[in-house]
């Protein structure tokens, strides 16, 4: 059996996951990354639009600060998030922007003077002050009260990809590619690392670490119609939720994003919409106004996801040869702007439709975008339930979304939360709970168990198909578990995900060759992917209410009363076929924004008894402060300042401040 | 295309298996072409109902990523959004060559590529450590679109496929490396010179190996000025050698 020993082990080599690791490296310690695919490959390379961030640089963004950040994102989770996670991931923000900007992220840049630009449908003239020029520049995004997303053109995520993946390389940490952890080895509450498979020659290999970060991104491929990319499976929750000891959180919030191309499911950005581009129906009306009057096309996600399916329901689709969708016009914003700030948009829409969206409109329709919920972990990063573990960027759920991201926040999360986890990770390393108390006989018994599940799939007996189960999968997902949730649909989805589950353990495989396999690693990730299947309607079902992007027909209200709490699913016994569910309550007594309305979608909230004292309580607290300044009031409110590392204290400089 | 019937597809492939001594040679595949089908689709739809052992390599499969590139009727291309009805009923499909064979469409282009940002040292170089509280400084804005233009990179490796000199000169870095030297010569935020970059280019390893065939320019699939850039380090890094 081959060991590798180090400090710390990532999984997962995407922004959050490179992040944490140079922050780790950083600090002295010997890191390895571990990445299916090349980590330039990984699915940040996807996001577009861009990085939410409070800089104000701009003129549409000027008195942006991060009490206005935390706002928006607050009520842009439905209350859902936590809120002091919130407020560390607003201060950090303009940071992580800003290291970017110095490791060569060629980020849009303010040009002094008047431009023209589309709001609402008009073209209107906005002035950007002088002293602005060249500081970075932002774009609106839905669910924001200022134009905050910092961009590269809409290549966003691959500038930041590269930037950080080269700064990795710079650090000399290795990234172990085409290697797929497949078990978290742990004992007594402490994980101890991984097992992993080499995906080109099949060897199980252990690699044990003092500490163990999962940074391996969200599970969009549990459905059929997703903006993920293939990778996107889920397999570093599976394999925390196979321990028994960490729990998932909140798996039933799953994002679905307005705009995806029809039918293919790949993503436009929101910037088309932040950017002015406007959503039409089969009449050529344009509908999110009748709908939304505040934000109209850009209130938060869910709301107008719900929104375009329920106008396709009202009969007001476009039919297709594939079914119904709905229009996305961005012809008003002109070719000059699309060739420079919505270039990937064009390709894919030449690309893949044969259109050019200068001149035509684009067919879109929601499809699954975004998992809110993800490994449970504290604001730290470290998981519940299993020291030595962490989690960051989409695959955790250290709780900064809630029931609904904003757009521009994960992208944003990533290398935040890789900022501060890799932080938390090294403290970690150097304290006495870090140190490596692991017997090779407890990392045998690993191996050998995950040679075994392997071997039996290959020489066992199984005739059920991993491509016909995970299909079934991925159509109970999309057609009972999606926008629209309803309970006697969800109740039908977990059975049949459970019948599922079941007919996975039968699985065969008739590829044998000891090598690379895709046929084996299909096998035995429909397997996990089903538990994570399980979780997420599961715990729609259980959940009687709506709240953010989680909406239940047969019970259409937010009920702060009962549901002001977070799933903790946990799958303790491997023969079970239900997640284990437990809740963890939000507090509203210490909340700094108390429950309301979000500013768009339902009003109609059951409002949390200790909601109307809290309110009173804050109100109290400000009028006491008096004059006092921002920060001070804030921290009086919910002091969250001990939760941001030593390194990333200080207060963040706008332009205008008073020096 | 009028007719009804949709067209049978032939997709010939190249597979191989170096794990089990499998020498490359040529397999049909037969697959109904359905509207809007990429060869992301119909491969796909191959290894889910005909052979489950085919490799190939997807990830994002909107052309973003890079992870796809192959030998499409000869020519190196991203796969995920190349139409089936843009090509003929037959269509063949090898791996790039240059980087090392995993087996059947799958090629190692990681490790190529890692190796060229450690030879070419593709990062920031500079010496200050950046005040993140701080107003970050101040880029003009043309200055930051034209180094993004470079930036677009997405290291598919066509152009390494499609280079002439690189299946002459193992060693050369390849139109990937040499835009890259570009694009941090460009970006005042790396404080290295001229100097440096004739260090690690300025050889017929580097911008004086490139025989000007410009495979490169052709291939690539995110339509990167590699000709202009190219000539321009040239020039640039002559100048250095004359000094």
């Amino acid at each position: 059996m081959r060991i590798l020993y180090t400090d710390v082990l990532v999984i997962g080599g995407g922004l959050a996951g490179l992040r944490a690791a140079v922050g780790a490296r950083r600090r002295g310690h010997d890191v390895i990354i571990l990445s299916l695919v090349p980590a330039k490959r990984s699915h940040s390379a996807a996001a577009q639009g861009g990085m939410q961030a409070s800089l104000g640089n701009t003129a549409r963004g000027e008195g942006d600060n991060e009490d206005v950040h935390f706002e928006d994102t607050v009520r842009g989770s439905d209350w859902g998030c936590d809120q002091a996670v919130a407020r560390l991931f607003v201060h950090a923000a303009p940071q992580a922007v800003r290291e970017l900007a110095a490791w060569g992220v060629p980020w849009n840049r303010v040009r002094a003077g008047e431009r023209e630009v589309v709001m609402d449908g008009r073209r209107v003239t906005l002035s950007e002050r002088p002293e602005a020029h060249g500081l970075i520049a932002a774009r609106d995004f839905g669910g924001t009260k200022k134009w905050r997303t910092c961009y590269v053109s809409d290549g966003t995520g691959h500038g930041m990809l590269y930037a950080v993946s080269d700064k990795a390389v710079a650090e000399g940490i290795p990234v172990h590619e085409r290697m797929e952890a497949i078990a978290l080895i742990h004992e007594g509450g402490r994980c101890h690392g991984a097992i992993v498979r080499n995906l080109v020659t099949g060897e199980l290999v252990a690699y044990v670490a003092k500490a163990t970060c999962i940074a391996t991104g969200g599970f969009g491929r549990i459905y059929r119609v997703t903006s993920n990319a293939v990778i996107n499976e889920g397999i570093g929750a599976a394999i925390a939720l196979e321990t028994g000891a960490a729990c998932l959180g909140n798996m039933e919030a799953v994002q679905f994003h307005p705009t995806t191309i029809f039918p293919a499911g790949i993503l436009v950005t929101e910037g088309c919409r932040g950017d002015g581009g406007l959503l039409k129906d089969a009449a050529g009306h344009r509908f999110m106004p009748d709908y939304e009057p505040e934000k109209k096309e850009l209130a938060s996600r869910d709301v107008v996801s719900r929104r375009m399916e329920e106008h396709i329901r009202a009969g007001h689709g476009v039919n297709s040869r594939f079914g119904e969708h709905l229009w996305l016009d961005i012809t008003l914003l002109g070719a000059a702007h699309i060739d420079s700030r919505l270039r990937e948009v064009k390709e894919i829409c030449r690309h893949f439709l044969g259109i050019d969206p200068a001149r035509d409109f684009i067919p879109v329709r929601p499809a699954q975008h975004y998992s809110m919920g993800g490994i449970r972990t504290d604001a730290r990063g470290e998981a519940y339930g299993l020291a030595g573990l962490f989690a960051c960027g989409e695959a955790a759920c250290w709780d900064l979304h809630g029931f609904n991201r904003l757009g521009g926040n994960s992208v944003a999360e990533t290398v935040v939360a890789g900022m501060i986890v890799g932080e938390n990770i090294a403290d970690f390393v150097e304290s006495s709970a870090g140190e490596l108390r692991v017997s090779t006989a407890l990392v045998q018994e690993f191996l050998a168990a995950e040679q075994a599940k392997l071997d039996t799939l290959l020489q066992g007996n199984g005739n059920e198909s991993a491509t016909e189960i995970r299909r079934r999968m991925q159509d109970i997902m999309t057609d009972k578990v999606g926008i629209f949730r309803r309970g006697d649909l969800l109740a039908e989805a977990v059975d049949e995900l459970q019948a599922l589950l079941q007919r996975s353990r039968r699985i065969g495989v008739a590829t044998r060759r000891p090598g690379s396999n895709p046929e084996l690693v299909a096998a035995y990730r429909v397997q996990k992917m089903l538990k994570l299947a399980l979780c997420v309607a599961y715990g729609a079902l259980q959940r009687t209410e709506s709240r953010g992007a989680h909406y239940r027909e047969d019970h259409p209200r937010r009920d702060d009363a009962n549901w002001l709490k977070r799933t903790l699913a946990s799958w303790s016994d491997p023969f079970q076929t239900l997640p284990t569910l437990a809740y963890e309550a939000l507090d509203v007594r210490r909340m700094e924004l108390p429950p309301g309305w979000r500013g768009y979608g339902a009003r109609d909230a059951i409002e949390h008894p200790a909601t109307a004292p809290r309110a009173v309580e804050i109100a109290t607290i400000r009028e006491a402060f008096g004059h006092a300044d921002r920060y001070t009031v804030q921290q009086a409110l919910m002091p969250y300042e001990h939760l941001v590392p030593v390194r990333f204290r200080g207060r963040n400089e706008r332009l205008g401040d008073a020096s | 295309m009028t007719t009804d019937t949709p067209r049978q597809l032939t997709l010939r492939i190249l597979r191989s298996s170096p794990s089990e001594g499998i020498e490359p040679h040529w397999q049909d595949f037969r697959v109904e072409e359905a509207e809007g089908m990429t060869l992301f689709i119909a491969l796909n739809e191959v290894r889910d109902t005909l052979d489950p052992s085919l490799q190939f390599d997807f990830v994002c499969r909107a052309g973003i990523c890079g992870s796809c590139g192959m030998l499409i009727d000869g020519r190196p291309g991203l796969a995920c959004r190349s139409l089936t009805r843009d090509f003929g009923p037959l269509i063949t499909l090898a791996p790039l060559p240059v980087f090392a064979l995993i087996g059947d469409l799958s090629v190692d282009t990681g490790s190529w590529m890692r190796g060229t940002a450690e030879r070419l040292e593709t990062w920031i170089h500079s010496q200050a450590e950046p005040d993140l509280t701080a107003v970050e400084a101040k880029m003009e804005p043309e200055l930051a679109e034209a180094i993004y233009e470079l930036d677009r990179c997405i290291e598919c490796g066509c152009c390494v496929a499609g280079c002439g000199t690189l299946r002459m000169r193992e060693d050369f870095v390849g139109a990937v490396g040499l835009n890259k030297i570009a694009r941090f010569r460009l970006d005042p935020r790396d404080e290295r010179s001229d100097e440096d970059y004739y260090e690690l280019i300025g050889d017929d390893a580097g911008v004086f190996g490139c025989m000007s065939l410009l495979g490169c320019h052709d291939v690539c699939p995110k339509g990167l000025p590699l000709q202009t850039q190219i000539a321009f380090l040239r020039r640039k890094m002559v100048a250095v050698g004359l000094k």
